[in-house]
């Protein structure tokens, strides 16, 4: 069986996991991320790719309203190419807690979360699409923040200075001896595969997944499986994110994202963070709570649906998940006798930077390196792995290094044959493995309102050109890639994605036949 | 507005596989017929006609005999539009379809009695009934698995030889491909294009020398459908002679030929038969007057009425909008028909794509009586002199059961019968 050894053992690729190899590499540690599918395939990336300016939980929270607006900082500073620094508001509508509003200046100035009050007038002008009951309207820093570029610039840079990633990579078990893992035990869930890693000390940066993992190592955690849906709108609406301004409840966020809007989100306790996707009614529900800030939402068209799980750590009773700590929680697990785990969950997107460095801290403690913390000080390079998800990236590119061999695999976000050939090429060893979706999360490729109809049989056909795909694999991942979109694309059916949807299954299915097994030769029964 | 003061037989909504066949039988009967529909289904069309195939879809069951297949899903599903019409009536509205077709140089080829296999260019083995005669001999070459070259072309994209060799080689050992240049192609091709440069023959030399460059022992070769637009077959011929080898079409991804070819005969060969064609327009309105329907076709200033004594409505599903889905549910946009669907929206779809029972909102669409009337929410006929037919109607589920050409032709004809009685 293949043993791989380092330092440190890091399972989870969402961004605290990439953000805390990058931090550790950059001290000079070793280690291995290890991911069960890709990156950000948990709450990573499934969120609204908001940069909190802490305005949100000036009210609930006030310390993680200072760390948002104190992380934000560095993160703009640090990181410009993962941040569009939109802005944002809050607005109130006829029928909102007036006491809010008329409190909310004052939460903000405690926390020192800059807020400025607006004329509707003047908010209207900077978001027409907002509704005309406005009653109350503030602007604030927030941002937006692309999740996907962000944890693959961490992670590029991580690997730049040898942090190595494996993907598809399941942890089936630990070996526990004296208190110590002495081995961690892997599944290539593409091939069956298992593998062993030996790390001074393992990192449990698996989300909502970290207590499952814990308890394989027989340490306890509680988590609370909050599963949250999110819409995303085929246009832009507004040029900021646009907050409710009111206590935290659900669809209270619009948040531009490139050239589409994202509108969210909801809270629903589920059992396993396993069964967590959008569902008709949550997108329905959304609709009819957010559209009274923009009507537009009634009648604006939806390209797909998305859901993310937040694992929130209970220490005392389970109660409602919106009353449960957005903070996050770094435990060190000698508590349960084992010295060398540790457990990273909880959260915001926002502060990943702040949580992967108090876990380094703790990892180098352990491990006796004094190195101190780079990544609050150190520019985060923008990466060729990252730069693809940049939406409006494959146009511009396409249109300024134009070469008439080069073909759009994907029409919806202009992404070329060359575009692809690049993120193949840089996913260096990391390829060969569910190679579609692999792209697929690297880039806009199946992002546009075709949801991958089109682009997926294209760029499967691309593939085979060269070289990439053998045999029956190809048409498997395109199977595969095409059932992933389903799920976020079949809560938003009707008006023109449901042309969309009947268009592609009868390309699939009415004319490929692809939901037939391809083992039969004969023309069938007589 | 502007008026046309005819006073139509029939008035076809609808410009799909349906609404074509529809306008085609009717006009052959000497009515009075005018045609309107935007560009619908049969431009995304593989050029395949498939009658039935697949029978129970949860068991993604192949029949070799699809008239054994009506039988067996009219007895499982007897609301299923085949079960409207007898296999006679069938039959003969696919022999006067494609009769039409080979009228207009596009010749038809298949079994009376069996589905022939054949490839899609994912690689995939397709059942169908019947195929341009352009595509017959890749049948012949996927049945005998003889050496058969697949060519592709540089340029094209949604076409991919590798794809396609890769995926049948283990059984086709003498499947190989090869990728050329279009002659005189640079940059992206569009089938379209390509079929426009092969009418001329000095371009079909060229091809063919390039082909036979990488032909050895091959009997077969393959192209994608860009052999034409009007007249494949000429160039099919030509290129067998050129070659020596059997040629046959593969059909593309959209946007392909096959279904601009299907498009093209139709925008011949209806208005020589009479029929008044309103293309490219819609029809927004339609208001009941005793025994006529006036329709409002278009919209504002280039809007105009037509008169007709009935209609056929072959509107299509979603993607011709005959049926719009709303958030909360499915209408007939036109007469208001109502939907037969599920009851609400999270009941329209499967867990999965590819679910193997199919999607439930597949089987919405509108109800009929036995002469292929609409019916209205009180289970009667909601007019006498309107029709439906092709996917618009209600319990099929054409994609899974490979039905769709088939179904359209053939209720179209039947509409057309009730309607001349």
């Amino acid at each position: 069986m293949k043993v791989l050894q380092t330092r440190v053992l890091i399972l989870g690729g969402g961004a605290t996991g990439t953000g805390l190899a990058r931090d550790l590499a950059l001290r000079g540690v070793k280690c291995i991320l290890a991911e069960r599918r890709d990156i950000n395939a948990g709450a990573s990336g499934g969120n609204h790719g908001l940069l909190h300016s802490g305005a949100r939980y000036v009210a609930s929270d006030m310390e993680a309203a200072i760390e948002c607006r104190e992380e934000g900082e560095i993160l703009k500073r640090l990181a410009p190419q993962c941040i569009e620094d939109t802005g944002g508001l809050f607005v109130a509508v006829e029928g909102d807690n007036e006491q809010y509003i008329a409190d909310f200046q004052a939460m903000c100035d405690r926390s020192k979360v800059p807020a400025r009050k607006l004329g509707l007038d003047e908010a209207r002008a900077m978001e027409p699409v907002l509704s005309d009951k406005l009653i109350a309207a503030y602007e604030v820093e927030d941002a937006a923040v692309d999740p996907f570029m962000l944890s693959l610039d961490n992670l590029a840079h991580a690997m730049d200075h040898g942090a190595e990633y494996v993907r598809n990579a399941r942890v089936v078990g630990f070996d526990v001896e004296n208190g110590d893992i002495k081995c961690t035990r892997l599944r290539n869930e593409r091939t069956g595969e298992e593998f062993l890693v030996e790390a001074e000390i393992v990192v449990n940066a698996t989300g909502a997944w970290a207590g499952q993992v814990a308890e394989l190592a027989g340490a306890k955690i509680n988590i609370l499986y909050s599963a949250g849906s999110l819409i995303v709108t085929q246009d832009r609406l507004t040029k900021r994110v646009v907050n409710r301004l009111r206590k935290a409840a659900d669809a209270d966020i619009l948040v531009p994202g490139g050239t589409v809007s994202v509108l969210g989100t909801t809270s629903v306790t589920v059992d396993d963070p396993d069964h967590c996707k959008p569902t008709v009614s949550e997108v329905d529900r959304i609709i009819e709570d957010a559209k009274a800030m923009m009507p537009v939402l009634e009648t604006t068209r939806y390209i797909r649906a998305y859901a993310g799980v937040r694992p929130l750590v209970l220490s005392g009773d389970a109660g409602d998940a919106r009353n449960v700590s957005r903070g996050f929680s770094l435990i060190d697990h000698a508590g349960d006798n084992v010295d060398n785990f540790v457990t990273i969950t909880g959260g915001k997107l926002t502060t990943y930077r702040m949580m992967a460095e108090r876990t380094a801290d703790m990892v180098c403690k352990k491990l006796g390196v004094t190195a101190p913390c780079l990544t609050a000080v150190e520019p985060l390079p923008a990466s060729t792995m990252g730069r693809w998800t940049e939406p409006g990236l494959g146009p511009k590119s396409w249109i300024q290094d134009r070469n008439a061999d080069d073909l759009v695999l994907c029409e919806c976000e202009m992404v070329s044959r060359t575009a692809v050939n690049t993120i193949v090429e840089n996913m260096g060893e990391m390829r060969g493995e569910s190679m579609l979706q692999a792209i697929g999360l690297r880039s806009r490729v199946g992002k546009g309102p075709c949801q991958g109809g089109f682009c997926g049989l294209r760029i499967t056909g691309h593939l085979y050109d060269e070289g990439h795909q053998q045999g029956q694999q190809g048409m498997d991942e395109l199977r595969q890639f095409v059932g992933r979109r389903w799920r976020g694309f079949s809560p938003v059916l009707w008006g023109l994605g449901m042309v969309q949807a009947d268009l592609q299954e009868a390309l699939y299915c009415g004319a490929l036949d692809l939901e037939l097994d391809d083992d039969d030769e004969t023309c069938g029964d007589e | 507005m502007t008026q046309d003061n005819t006073l139509y037989d029939v008035m076809v909504i609808g410009s799909g596989f349906a609404g074509m066949a529809a306008a085609l039988f009717a006009a052959k009967r000497g009515l009075k017929v005018v045609q309107a529909g935007s560009t619908g289904g049969i431009d995304f069309s593989t050029g395949f006609i498939d009658l039935m195939g697949v029978h129970p879809i949860s068991e993604g069951k192949r029949w070799m005999n699809p008239w054994k297949a009506i039988d067996a899903v009219v007895a499982d599903h007897p609301k299923h539009p085949y079960g409207l019409m007898t296999s006679d009536e069938i039959s003969a509205s696919i022999d006067g379809f494609t009769d039409f077709l080979a009228e207009q140089g596009l010749e038809y080829v298949g079994n009376d009695d069996r589905n022939t296999c054949t490839l899609t260019s994912a690689g995939t083995v397709k059942r169908t009934y019947r195929l341009p005669k352009s595509a017959w001999k890749g049948a012949e070459a996927f049945e005998s698995k003889a050496p058969t070259l697949i060519v592709d072309f540089n340029g094209l994209k949604g076409f991919s030889g590798n794809q396609l060799v890769e995926n049948r080689k283990e059984r086709w050992p003498e499947l190989r491909t090869v990728r050329v240049d279009f002659p005189n192609g640079k940059g992206e091709l569009y089938p379209e294009h390509m079929a426009w440069a092969l009418a001329d023959p000095a371009n079909r030399v060229k091809l063919a020398e390039t082909v036979m460059e990488h032909a050895g022992d091959a009997e077969y070769i393959g192209f994608p459908a860009v052999l034409g637009l009007i007249d494949p077959q000429k160039i099919v011929d030509h290129l067998e002679e050129l070659t020596g080898k059997h040629i046959f079409e593969i059909p593309t991804m959209p946007p392909s030929i096959a279904g601009p070819r299907l498009r093209a005969v139709f925008d011949r060969g209806l208005p020589a038969l009479g029929v008044q064609t309103l293309s490219q327009k819609m029809i927004t309105g339609a208001t009941m007057d005793g025994g006529v329907i006036h329709f409002t076709v278009g919209k504002g200033k280039a809007a105009n009425t037509v008169s007709a004594k009935s209609c056929i409505l072959a509107t299509g599903r979603f993607f011709g909008k005959g049926l719009k889905a709303q958030r909360d549910k499915i209408i007939e946009p036109v007469f208001g028909v109502p939907v037969c669907q599920p009851e609400a929206r999270d009941e329209w779809h499967g867990e999965a794509f590819f679910d193997k029972g199919g999607h439930p909102v597949n089987l919405a669409g509108v109800e009929v009586d036995s002469h292929l009337r609409p019916l209205g929410v009180d289970g009667s006929p909601m007019h006498d002199n309107l029709y439906a037919a092709g996917a618009v109607l209600a319990h099929h589920d054409w994609m899974r059961m490979k039905c769709g050409a088939g179904l359209a032709i053939a209720t179209a004809y039947k509409a057309v019968v009730e309607l001349a009685k």
